[in-house]
């Protein structure tokens, strides 16, 4: 951006009717001798009886003068900005132009329209053009016909299916979702342990397909996977199931347009699907967790290319936000090892004691019936279900207690070769009541849609606590 | 016209941004070598003294070929050749 020239600047558009309107004080302007320089952002033809046009269609000019407002009139001496003002004020054009009579006939006051650097994607683009934005990540300039998604494939960047081409106009914007640093290192990320940065997580946010708005859940759900307890690498490595499942509680589920309701689990929630994939890029990009390589699980769960949703609270029944210990309304994304959804029918109960058998039952076959004490649960209950213990009374907490209660499992059937099945508990544990799950194995949250007398149950990792992955809790911040 | 499309690297960038080209095998003992033709008028000369050398080393030569230079392999073409071969010769140009 060159020096601004002496005297006075006009910026303005035609498209723009306050700017025909101080068109014609143009020529008044320059009477005195005074210099005016217009630049104009769509028409070069517009500006007749200033000293100088300077054709602005590339903006330019006024991305540099910071121009929100057409017209936008500035005194400059000695090359610097004294005095500006916007829109048509007669007053103001009067004083900063120095000429008492100007514009006598016109209205006092017109507002102006906005700038065109203003319209809607135009002002990322001007900070990649002009310089304004800089990136820390390294730019890979792609072939000039080469079509930009399969080019994502090419680079091995995509999880199989189709990425948003990380441009820097959409990095820079997905970098205005979150007040953070670009360059804050957020963690290690395994299994490569390579820093991560802010700035990566919104790249990788962007192939996922996130809106900006949803940065600062993705930061969480990242910064969540790297704690220790969390064991990503081991999930990552494991030959078995399991991948990063992420449940969002707190009023930001619902101003992001987060599904915990009909198909909560499923496809067609633009939030839920990327939120949950952005973070499974982090892992494959940053980290460098590509199946076949490090990632040497047996069979996957369709889960690993994304798994993520928010829990439907009701008042009834503390969000497991707060059973984790964070105040009720605090937005939290909590990680869980899960591996895939196995429905629990039951339409026929009516009393909690009955719904909470089946419950105990069906989270039997976490792992094998005849295992114990190795994966965790995630039981998800649905609102037709969870009226049951409303009903009755029964708070999250009692129907925890009464399932930790129902699932201390006879010992005798479970051993190695019980029933005809080598695969089993040891011997010494015969004659004995067997906790199905280790003490915290357990996490309920509420989801689903208002019709269907279902549940799930979310099998964790075989490996769960502290041998392995223990479900941890974060807050999202901005 | 726009400049070039510019992409953020998403990686951890511990691999450098020009790919690498594949591995080349240690040597040709006991691996399938296909010969593909591109049509190019004759070619098949020198392809012909490719494969001599080939078979004469005790390597299995399959033989291979467009039916014009001035397109791309047919896919067809492509998924017979990796699924038959090892490696693969091709000339390209004159």
């Amino acid at each position: 951006m060159p020096s601004l020239p002496d005297g006075l600047v006009v910026v303005a558009k035609r498209e723009c009717p306050t700017c025909t309107l101080v068109e014609p004080l143009l020529a008044e302007l320059t009477a005195d001798g005074t210099p005016v320089t217009v630049y104009v952002q769509d028409d070069p033809a517009f500006g007749r009886g200033a000293t100088r046009v300077v054709d602005d269609t590339r903006l330019e000019h006024s991305f540099a003068l910071d121009v929100e407002i057409v017209p936008t009139l500035i005194r400059v001496e000695d090359g610097r900005e004294v005095e500006r003002t916007y829109g048509w004020h007669r007053g103001d054009w009067q004083r900063i132009s120095g000429r008492a009579g100007l514009g006598a006939a016109l209205p006092e006051v017109r507002p102006g329209c906005g700038s065109l650097t203003l319209e809607p994607g135009v002002a990322e683009t001007l900070a990649v053009r002009f310089g304004r934005a800089k990136f820390a990540s390294r730019a890979v300039e792609i072939g000039a016909a080469e079509d930009p998604e399969e080019a994502c494939f090419a680079r091995g960047w995509s999880d199989g299916l189709p990425v948003i081409p990380p441009t820097r106009e959409r990095v820079l914007r997905m970098l205005s979702g979150t007040t953070r640093d670009p360059g804050e290192i957020i963690g290690m990320v395994p299994p490569d342990l390579a820093p991560c940065t802010v700035e990566k997580v919104a790249i990788n946010a962007v192939m996922a397909g996130c809106k900006p708005e949803y940065l600062p859940v993705v930061l969480a759900a990242v910064e969540a996977a790297l704690i220790d307890e969390f064991g990503m690498h081991g999930i990552l490595c494991t030959t078995m199931f399991c991948g990063p499942l992420v449940v969002v509680n707190g009023p930001i589920a619902q101003a992001i347009g987060m599904n915990s309701g009909v198909n909560a689990l499923g496809q067609g929630n633009r939030a839920n699907a990327t939120i949950g994939r952005a973070l499974q890029l982090v892992i494959r990009n940053v980290g460098g967790g590509r199946p076949g390589e490090v990632d040497r699980s047996a069979l996957g769960t369709p889960g690993k290319y994304t798994f993520c949703f928010a829990e439907a609270e009701h008042p009834q029944w503390n969000p497991l936000s707060v059973e984790r210990g964070f105040a009720r309304g605090t937005n939290t994304v909590t990680l869980f090892a899960g591996e895939g959804v196995q429905g629990i029918v039951d339409q026929k109960s009516r009393t909690p004691e009955s719904l909470a058998r089946t419950f105990a039952l069906c989270m039997r076959a976490v792992d094998h019936p005849k295992l114990a004490m190795a994966g965790d649960a995630l039981l998800v209950v649905s609102p037709e279900h969870s009226r049951v213990f409303f009903d009755a009374g029964w708070s999250k907490a009692r129907l925890l207690e009464e399932l930790t209660a129902l699932l201390q499992l006879p010992g005798d059937e479970m051993v190695v070769g019980a029933g005809g099945i080598a695969e089993g508990l040891p011997l010494s544990m015969k004659g004995t009541r067997v906790p199905k799950f280790r003490p915290g194995g357990i996490q309920i949250v509420r989801a689903g849609g208002s019709a269907g007398l279902f549940s799930a149950v979310i099998a964790g990792w075989a490996a769960s606590g502290p041998v392995g992955s223990t479900p941890v809790t974060k807050e999202i911040t901005t | 016209m726009n400049g070039p499309t510019v992409l953020l690297d998403p990686t951890a960038e511990l691999a450098p941004v020009a790919r690498a080209l594949s591995a080349r095998p240690p040597s040709l003992d006991g691996k399938r070598v296909g010969i593909l033709d591109i049509s190019k008028a004759r070619g098949n000369v020198f392809l012909d003294r490719v494969d001599e050398l080939l078979a004469g080393r005790g390597i299995t030569v399959m033989r291979y070929r467009k039916p014009t230079f001035t397109r791309p392999a047919p896919a067809v073409l492509v998924q017979q050749i990796a699924a038959e071969v090892d490696l693969v010769v091709e000339g390209l140009a004159d």
